[in-house]
């Protein structure tokens, strides 16, 4: 068995397409991806932030002040054949980024007794910042105006917030920072290191396998003085090698990389997380990986040594990557946890064994019951694999 | 020495309407099963070369897998130097050396460690491997490119590496499938040398084949086996004396004789010789 263990692995190590999905994509694709996305995202943020906003305005004669205060901003510019009757034209046309349209009820005598609505015309389908920019001035003035109204009625400044508010419902979060953020993130990492592991897997399964009939080398494999049973489970065990590497690698690099990377909120967030995850839930969750490995390296294996050739493997590997993910991606769903029967479904229950791990919520008895079901799972699919490919209809077929 | 006694093997159809017009007229369709080898005896002794004729589909390469052990077969008996390959196939897959026109080579590893792969699964110890490839690698005239990536090598490179690999645990009976076809002159050749090698040593060998002129050139013996059964089983001269002209005709009076005869009773045909 470690013969062809060894030897499947040393062709592993030399097959430059498996080591690119195997190694290079999990550490440095990967974080290049998050890395460009985060790059342009941040860059058009910024840039709609800072970028010189051109505007008309309809109706200014009613509220000088505003007008004076945007043309005297920073960012704001008045654009110089603007008409009055045909703004939408301008609008369209990419002439203005926004016309604003001040009702004549704007200019109100000291009773200041009705609410003005301005109303903020602009093309909004692609990503800008002129609301929060405009709401920015017009707040001012509404702030100033607010209290020039409480002041008209006599209503002195503490008594304003009980006016404006008078019953405020507080939300008070006793849940720990790990378990909080945990719940947002921790449905995502086993997605990814279930999907990984698989990926990882996916293509040496097709090449030991399937490409082994292709070669015309599993014949001469199969009349050397080795038990089937022995040759089956050596290549499963480099399948099982690939898989775990893959995924061992990829959060690994996740993790490097976000050190490296981490400069917006949400990495430190995930930096806190794994600072709070004590090393036995790490222990406790890379040993609820090791059942999942062996039933993906079995499921992989069966399908690989039953294919004719690596394309018909390739085809049915990938049938069951889309078939995984939806398990996995339950697990993810709001709702659902391991109460209400979801701890008996396979895959989503160690998902969401390993969410609340990452938590730091997890009944360690449930954790047992999931773990001995995974096993009992991955045992009888190993025993079916051994069975399976050790069937002359299967093995010449 | 190797002894095959009414050797039979049936494969379960799983979908007969997929079957070819052709395969449905086969006899040896019967019901859900397709008896590819029905019965099938014969024998080498040492120093022998047996010839295995037969048409596409005849059986053939059923049977030499059977001997090989890849296949187990339903009834019958395989003897190699008395052990029973059935009741004992690790044992006597030690003895059995095996190569086809198809074998392939891990194109990732060198063509040395193809062979010492196949020397290790044979339970060789590193010094004995490392003897036996030098050996080899001079016999062969591989020492050039042992040591580069198979996956390069051109059809006669890699069939001398194939034929290395067969033979690194020193064989007692050796089993060729075809193992000429597909072949180019030279490499053609150098299996030729290889087996006629294998008889100077009394090692007995069966190969089967297409190529009369193989034949003539190599075997002692011939077995012809047409839709599962044995249909002639003899020595060459005694093949050629079944027609004037040629080893060709001789082949196919074999055939001819036995679908005259098929035609006059279904009753199965016993082997000629």
């Amino acid at each position: 068995m470690w013969l062809v263990f060894q030897k499947e692995i040393k062709e592993l190590l030399r097959d430059r397409r498996a080591l690119f999905f195997m190694i290079a994509l999990p550490l440095l694709l990967f974080p290049a991806l998050f890395g460009i996305a985060g790059y342009f995202a941040n860059k058009a943020t910024t840039e709609a932030a800072s970028k010189a906003l051109i505007y008309g305005v309809v109706g200014g004669q009613y509220a000088p002040e505003l007008v004076q205060k945007i043309d005297t901003k920073e960012g704001f510019e008045a654009f110089a054949d603007f008409t009055e009757s045909n703004f939408r034209q301008n609008i369209e046309q990419g002439d203005v980024d926004f016309v604003l349209v001040i009702p004549e009820n704007y200019q109100q005598e000291e009773t200041l007794n009705e609410q003005v609505k301005i109303e903020l015309h602009l093309n909004n389908s692609s990503l800008n910042a002129v609301h929060s920019r405009v709401n920015e001035i017009v707040k001012e003035l509404s702030d100033a105006r607010r209290r020039a109204s409480f002041s008209l009625l006599g209503i002195n400044e503490n008594r304003q917030e009980a006016f404006i508010e008078p019953i405020v419902l507080e939300k008070i979060d006793i849940a720990d920072k790990r378990e909080s953020i945990g719940e947002k993130v921790g449905g995502f990492v086993p997605y990814i290191i279930f999907l990984l592991c698989l990926s990882g897997a996916t293509m040496p399964a097709n090449d030991i396998g399937a490409g082994e009939k292709e070669r015309g080398t599993l014949e001469t494999l199969l009349i050397s003085p080795l038990e089937r049973t022995s040759i089956i489970l050596g290549k499963f065990l480099a399948i099982c090698v690939a898989g775990l590497t893959s995924a061992l690698l990829t959060i690994s690099s996740m993790a490097t990389w976000s050190i490296v990377l981490s400069q917006g909120m949400a990495i430190k967030i995930v930096g806190d997380l794994m600072g709070q995850i004590g090393v036995i839930d790490f222990v406790l969750m890379f040993l609820m990986l090791v059942p999942i490995v062996v039933i993906f390296a079995s499921i992989l294996l069966t399908l690989s040594m039953s294919a004719r050739s690596v394309k018909e493997s390739q085809g049915y590997s990938g049938a069951l990557n889309l078939l995984v993910i939806i398990p996995v991606f339950l697990a993810m769903v709001p709702g659902i946890t391991l109460e209400k029967g979801w701890s008996w479904v396979p895959l989503t229950n160690v998902a969401l064994a390993m969410k609340e791990l990452i938590k730091g919520t997890m009944d360690y008895f449930a954790l047992i019951a999931i773990f001995g079901s995974t096993v009992a799972i991955a045992a009888a699919l190993l025993s079916f694999c051994v069975y399976w490919s050790k069937q002359e209809k299967v093995l010449f077929r | 020495m190797i002894e095959v006694k009414s050797l039979s093997k049936k494969f379960a159809v799983e979908n007969p309407k997929k079957l070819s017009e052709q395969e449905r007229r086969d006899p040896r369709l019967k019901g859900r099963f397709f008896h590819s080898v029905m019965d099938v005896s014969f024998e080498c002794a040492p120093g022998q070369v047996l010839g295995l004729l037969g048409p596409n589909g005849a059986g053939k390469t059923t049977t030499l897998r059977m001997l090989s052990t890849a296949l187990q077969p339903n009834a019958g008996e395989i003897l190699v130097n008395g052990i029973d390959v059935l009741k004992k196939p690790i044992v006597a897959r030690k003895k059995i050396g095996f190569l086809s026109g198809s074998t392939g080579l891990y194109g990732r590893l060198t063509g040395r460690e193809n062979i010492e792969y196949f020397g290790k699964l044979h339970g060789l110890d590193e010094a004995t491997t490392k003897k036996r490839i030098e050996e080899l690698a001079v016999l062969l005239d591989m020492s050039s490119f042992l040591d580069r990536r198979s996956e390069g090598y051109s059809t006669g490179m890699k069939q001398k590496a194939s034929i290395a690999r067969s033979v690194i645990h020193e064989p007692e009976v050796v089993i060729l499938d075809e193992p000429t076809t597909g072949l180019d002159i030279m490499a053609t050749q150098t299996v030729l040398q290889f087996i006629k090698r294998l008889t100077k040593e009394g090692i007995p060998v069966i190969f089967s084949t297409h190529h009369l002129e193989e034949v003539s050139e190599l075997c002692s013996h011939v077995t012809v086996i047409d839709q599962g059964q044995t249909r002639f089983n003899g020595t060459i001269e005694k093949f050629r004396e079944l027609a004037d002209n040629s080893l060709n005709d001789s082949f196919l009076s074999v055939l001819e004789d036995q679908s005259s005869r098929s035609s006059k009773s279904d009753e199965p045909v016993q082997a000629l010789a």
